[in-house]
């Protein structure tokens, strides 16, 4: 919240700009929706932001937008690792070809896995 | 060390996390534990902002966060996955709405007058960005989820109507810049929020995915503007490194889906002529469909099969079946594949996990540019709920909204079955000339029934 001034944090856009551009270069086409829900969570850290806001708030009005924001970030983050981590979780028994290993615990929205 | 001097430190690790992060979401290998490691930074960023000075209300961000947590954490976890893509769509338009709203507050309470320019341009940087992500995000929610039709709406004047609205957000910023009031920059989110709705209707469900990594580049964009109004590095580091990966990574669906972005937003994917065509197309035209019996006879003395899985495989969860039948088909000599299109499903990389997650060995699974080759020498294209992906329009008809989309070469072998629930088109709503075809049977049903039929036969021969 303190000193840091408007061309710091210029300079520290500019750069991770770059950055995200150079970080992800091949990418194949299976992994892109798991990035793109990676980056989605996090872009979660807004919720950083919105403790901010809540924790100095000081008024009412701000309070509730501060609060509303508390929920939304927070879901964005809980929801964005979480659904990243079960994509990814299929990508985990790869190169094992042994039939009847099935990939982790069945979980609740899944397929009911069984075989006719 | 003081405390701030902690905090600070805290934040940098934390956004060594999130690069890390990203390099290693970006490979096969590492990309589960780039996401923990990401975790693992957001854990920290999070936890040092506790101790953030002159911070108060802990019960209140608390209790804020267990809602946010309670609803986040199941809808995550209980999920179909064949319901993912709208899921990542509505955890992207919260980040964006959260992203509006500390602009949002933080304008209302300074004293506006006092705010420099550039501080007027963060907060409506973060207004209006992180409103059309919002209701963009919604929208394309609501479009996945089949709340409403997946096609492209389109209305007279759309263009038009969308320019103005944008124009009037620009004009209505550079007055806020002048002379910041609050109406101003509500009425400018309103604007935004209805932006937003307008700029996704006209895009048709097959392109929602590319979308909605769009949009998420945008909210990593709004936050990074909400770093810039809060003067926090970590929000500033983290949503440009999104923004900036989000617009790259844009950019490689839309390659592989054969079209460039600008194609891909403003065409209005589908447009009333070419709907219209496609249906008369249709007609009544003789399809050719047969048992489960016969089918199973032509699978089992192949020497070649090729399974094109599609969107209909992943909600009929038939992808254990379809291994089964692999299984099979490979016991009585018959080399099996899968040929896996890079767009197949709603979400690039779908059928990948489907099939991973029924342990199809990894070497059957073939991409769209090794697999095109095989189908000459296939007998049997087995094609299990796609549609559009193997649409010869996408070669052979210029005027068709998927021209140009590079597809699978299914009509290159010797016979093509298409497992199918009816005629009715694929998600991109055109006509499939593939299925009137000569080469072609049908099979209807639901995608793992007929697979189980299929099973069935081919064990009774």
């Amino acid at each position: 919240m303190n000193g840091t001034d408007i061309l710091t944090l210029v300079t520290i856009f500019v750069l991770s700009a770059f950055l995200g551009f150079g970080v992800i270069s091949k990418v194949p086409s299976i992994l892109h929706t798991p990035l793109m829900s990676g980056t989605n969570a996090i872009h979660g850290v807004v919720l950083v932001g919105s403790m901010i806001v809540l924790g100095t708030a000081r008024n009412g009005l701000e309070i509730t937008l501060g609060f509303l924001a508390v929920v939304l970030a927070t879901v964005n983050v809980v929801g964005g690792f979480v659904v990243t981590d079960r994509m990814l979780e299929m990508f985990k028994g790869r190169p094992a070809p042994s039939a009847k290993t099935t990939a982790g615990p069945p979980k609740p929205g899944d397929s009911p896995a069984e075989l006719p | 060390m003081s405390l701030d001097t902690g905090i600070r430190l805290a934040y940098l690790i934390a956004a060594i996390c999130f690069i890390v992060a990203l390099s290693g979401l970006s490979g096969p290998k590492t990309a589960r534990a780039g996401n923990l490691i990401g975790a693992a930074g957001m854990s920290i960023a999070i936890g040092m902002t506790f101790a953030t000075p002159h911070l108060g209300r802990f019960a209140l961000i608390a209790v804020a966060m267990v809602i946010g947590a309670a609803i986040g954490f199941p809808a995550a976890r209980l999920v179909k996955m064949t319901a993912i893509p709208q899921m990542v769509a509505a955890f992207n338009g919260v980040g964006g709405g959260a992203a509006a709203l500390i602009a949002l507050s933080t304008f209302m309470v300074s004293d506006a007058h006092a705010l420099a320019v550039y501080q007027v341009v963060e907060v409506l940087f973060g207004v209006i960005v992180g409103c059309v992500s919002f209701s963009g995000s919604a929208i394309a929610f609501i479009k996945l989820q089949e709340l409403i039709t997946g096609r492209p709406i389109t209305y007279p004047a759309q263009q038009v109507l969308n320019g103005i609205v944008g124009a009037a957000i620009l004009v209505l910023a550079v007055v806020a810049c002048v002379s910041p009031h609050t109406w101003l920059i509500a009425t400018i989110a309103i604007l935004a929020l209805l932006f937003g709705i307008a700029f996704v209707l006209p895009i048709g469900g097959a392109d929602v995915p590319v979308l909605i990594s769009l949009l998420n580049s945008f909210t990593g964009l709004a936050v990074a503007a909400s770093g810039f109004v809060l003067h926090s590095v970590v929000l500033v580091v983290a949503g440009t490194l999104v923004g900036a990966s989000g617009t790259l990574l844009t950019r490689m669906m839309s390659a592989a889906m054969g079209r460039s972005l600008p194609n891909i937003l403003f065409s209005a994917f589908g447009s009333v002529i070419t709907a219209t065509a496609g249906t008369e197309a249709g007609g009544d035209r003789p399809v050719r469909s047969a048992s489960a019996d016969d089918i199973a006879v032509l699978l089992a003395y192949s020497n070649k099969v090729i399974i094109v899985p599609g969107y209909g495989l992943a909600v009929a969860q038939a992808q254990h079946t379809a291994r089964e039948l692999a299984e099979l088909l490979e016991a009585r000599g018959v080399e099996v594949m899968y040929a896996i299109h890079p767009v197949a499903g709603r979400m690039p990389g779908h059928m990948n996990v489907l099939l991973a997650e029924a342990n199809v060995p990894y070497e059957q699974l073939k991409e769209m540019d090794d697999a095109n080759p095989e189908f000459q020498t296939a007998d049997v294209a087995l094609v299990v709920g796609a549609n559009d992906v193997v649409n010869p329009a996408a070669k052979n008809s210029p005027g068709s909204p998927i021209y140009g989309m590079p597809i699978l070469a299914v009509d290159e072998a010797k016979n093509i079955v298409f497992l199918k629930r009816s005629m009715r088109p694929g998600f991109a709503g055109i006509d499939n000339e593939l299925l009137f075809d000569a080469k072609t049977t049908m099979l209807f049903g639901d995608a793992k029934d007929s697979l189980s039929k299929l099973v069935a036969a081919i064990k009774r021969l």
